[in-house]
């Protein structure tokens, strides 16, 4: 699947495209399919995201999964400060990274 | 210190205003991320992987307590609680917002601070040895001719876009705690027979992905013509430097090309062409700026009860013996503050331990404190009876580590956890070679490991006696393998062992090398000395046989 990605202007944040507006949580990120130009042009005019780019990913149990390792850091956040990642709670949650 | 004058504050002060209007108009939109990039990255504010990241400028790496404690505040205050000073002798903050980076400019400027000339193709932050005005093997204090190249270098029109970014170095000692050679332009003040005071200059050194080192082309420019000698490598350069190509753009490129002999050649004509030109800063400037760097007022023997290290804890001695360094005035000595914590994250450290380092500069080093390249922070003029009492704040307050060029202190780059053009974590790898070989460390000795998650270098991999370079492979993170490189007097480059590893295979690999070190080192030899001596196929034997 090719999902979206980026980040936004005033915050910086990791945000993803779910198919209506930007999601913090890469788990929202849904299929553009062969829109992702469309969309990310409408977007970025809007100031609605920040250096946004497409990517691939693979549904994977109910999750999506970049496939590349940089876009999985992004998701998650840095691997070696579990505490400032979106699930700080989760201590398996690096293995998801890598 | 250096102060700013009312020229200085005012120049600052307007990029501020400068910089809080281009925000406005971008948040607003009358500007594309096309047209601000530029704006933003020359008020070193980039876009990294999880959010804005913004490079503060810490010249020559010293800093007031004052300063200290603001780069503590802004980490609380507009970041997630910490910083992470850099190979470059600044600091990094990773999670700012792009709607306070105005506020922040504005409260650094308030202690003498800004972020211009931290990213683009201009002359960067200019470094210096993190023992200047204290090491005992000094010819003399280095940071007032790198201040007059801050000054001469910020802002400079012609040099506001070259062909590529631009480090210099000036250091004032045989030995180089600066990595010298390894930049665009190295600078050691030097004092020739007739006890007369010169720079030699070094130019085009490098690391990043074509490393080579910087071949000296003249080893003795007076030092009232050394801004004048600047300006003429400079100018070669920004003439004949590779535009057309990112990956040749750097000076080290050109000077290869060209060879030393012929970039030498046309550098000499300039500079002749420009002394007629009389661009040397006036003397009266410089002496006001070396007024500024004055040595503090050190006490003498015989005014205090005890100038001796009681040595009775072991772990303080050990600390002692590790982290501190002899200083040109009797009864005092330059203690070095460990940012490497077994575990720990290279180079961080928390709002407030910053704070704790700031308290402690100003109340047992005369104010001032150091960030040095190797990612720690030096006290450089401790009181020796007064050694003891700031360990014990430092143990406390988990800043003791007592590893100074030792296996755990490793040099690491963000990597991949922050950065947005690695291409593998650093900072893991560290972590696990620091536990791995932490009961080692004392038994192995200086050994300096450095870790860089891309071909940029940023963490010095090629200067490493041990270096590790991150690759992608196929989508996975990959780490090559060197051995033998050395920054300091006896500058060298790395050698590749051979086949990469993944992150647990380069964790043994290093023990292996560690390993076979001390089964074959000589009498009195570092690690580097036993490689050299003994070569690295037999060192590759020992990691892939």
């Amino acid at each position: 699947m090719k999902i979206l990605t980026g980040n936004d202007l005033k915050s910086g944040a990791v945000t993803w495209w779910d198919g209506v507006q930007w999601s913090l949580h890469v788990e929202d990120a849904v299929d553009v399919g062969d829109h992702a130009d469309t969309i990310l042009a409408r977007e970025q005019a809007a100031r609605r995201v920040n250096a946004a780019y497409a990517i691939e990913a693979v549904k994977d149990e109910g999750s999506v999964r970049p496939a590349h390792i940089k876009d999985r850091i992004r998701a998650l956040g840095p691997t070696v400060r579990p505490d400032l990642t979106l699930k700080p709670a989760d201590p398996e949650a690096g293995n998801w990274v890598i | 210190m250096y102060r700013y004058d009312t020229y200085d504050q005012a120049m600052v002060d307007a990029r501020v205003e400068e910089f809080r209007d281009q925000v406005r108009r971008r948040l607003e939109g009358h500007i594309t991320e096309d047209q601000f990039k530029p704006l933003r990255l020359m008020n070193g504010l980039y876009l990294q992987l999880h959010a804005y990241m913004l490079r503060v400028a810490v010249p020559y790496g010293t800093l007031s307590s004052a300063q200290m404690r603001m780069l503590g505040d802004i980490a609380d205050k507009y970041d997630r609680g910490y910083g992470h000073f850099t190979t470059r002798q600044n600091i990094q903050y990773n999670w700012i917002k792009l709607e306070d980076a105005p506020d922040i400019l504005a409260d650094l400027a308030k202690v003498e601070m800004h972020a211009i000339q931290t990213s683009g193709n201009c002359i960067r932050n200019t470094t210096s040895d993190q023992y200047a005005g204290a090491a005992a093997d000094e010819v003399v204090d280095p940071r007032p001719y790198a201040e007059l190249i801050r000054q001469w270098s910020t802002f400079h029109p012609e040099f506001s876009f070259l062909p590529r970014k631009f480090k210099m170095a000036v250091i004032a000692s045989d030995t180089d705690r600066a990595a010298m050679k390894l930049h665009d332009i190295g600078i050691q003040i030097v004092r020739n027979e007739a006890g007369e005071l010169g720079a030699a200059f070094y130019v085009g050194g490098g690391m990043g992905r074509t490393p080579m080192i910087a071949p000296c082309i003249n080893p003795f420019v007076p030092l009232d013509q050394m801004i004048t000698y600047s300006e003429a490598a400079l100018r070669v350069y920004n003439r004949h430097g590779r535009r057309d190509n990112k990956y040749k753009a750097r000076i080290k490129i050109l000077v290869h090309e060209l060879g030393k002999d012929e970039y030498t050649r046309q550098v000499e004509a300039e500079f002749q062409h420009l002394l007629g030109q009389n661009i040397e800063p006036p003397l009266a400037e410089l002496e006001r700026i070396k007024a500024q760097f004055a040595d503090p007022p050190f006490e003498k023997i015989g005014t205090v009860p005890t100038f001796e290290i009681d040595r009775s804890d072991p772990d303080f001695a050990l600390w002692v013996d590790n982290n501190c360094l002899a200083h040109k005035q009797s009864g005092y000595i330059a203690a070095t503050i460990s940012l490497k914590p077994i575990g720990g994250i290279p180079g961080d450290a928390s709002g407030e331990q910053i704070r704790l380092m700031a308290d402690l500069a100003r109340d047992y080093s005369f104010d001032e404190c150091r960030v040095t390249h190797a990612q720690n922070i030096v006290l450089p003029h401790v009181r020796k009876d007064q050694l003891y009492a700031l360990w014990q704040q430092l143990d406390a307050a988990g800043l003791g580590t007592p590893n100074l060029d030792l296996v755990g202190d490793i040099i690491a780059c963000p990597g991949l956890d922050y950065c947005s053009l690695a291409n593998a974590r650093s900072i893991p790898v560290a972590q696990k070679i620091g536990q791995r070989l932490a009961a080692k460390q004392q038994e192995i000795g200086e050994l300096k490991l450095k870790i860089s998650g891309c071909i940029n270098a940023c963490g010095h991999h090629h200067a490493g006696h041990i270096g590790i370079l991150g690759v992608d492979k196929k989508g996975t993170e990959n780490y090559q393998l060197l051995l033998g490189g050395c920054e300091g007097a006896d500058t060298s480059l790395g050698q590749i062992t051979g086949p990469g590893f993944d992150e647990d295979g380069i964790v043994d690999a290093v023990e292996k090398a560690t390993q076979f070190y001390l089964a074959q080192r000589g009498e009195g030899e570092r690690f580097l000395d036993t490689y050299r001596r003994v070569g690295m196929p037999a060192f590759k034997e020992a990691i892939y046989g």
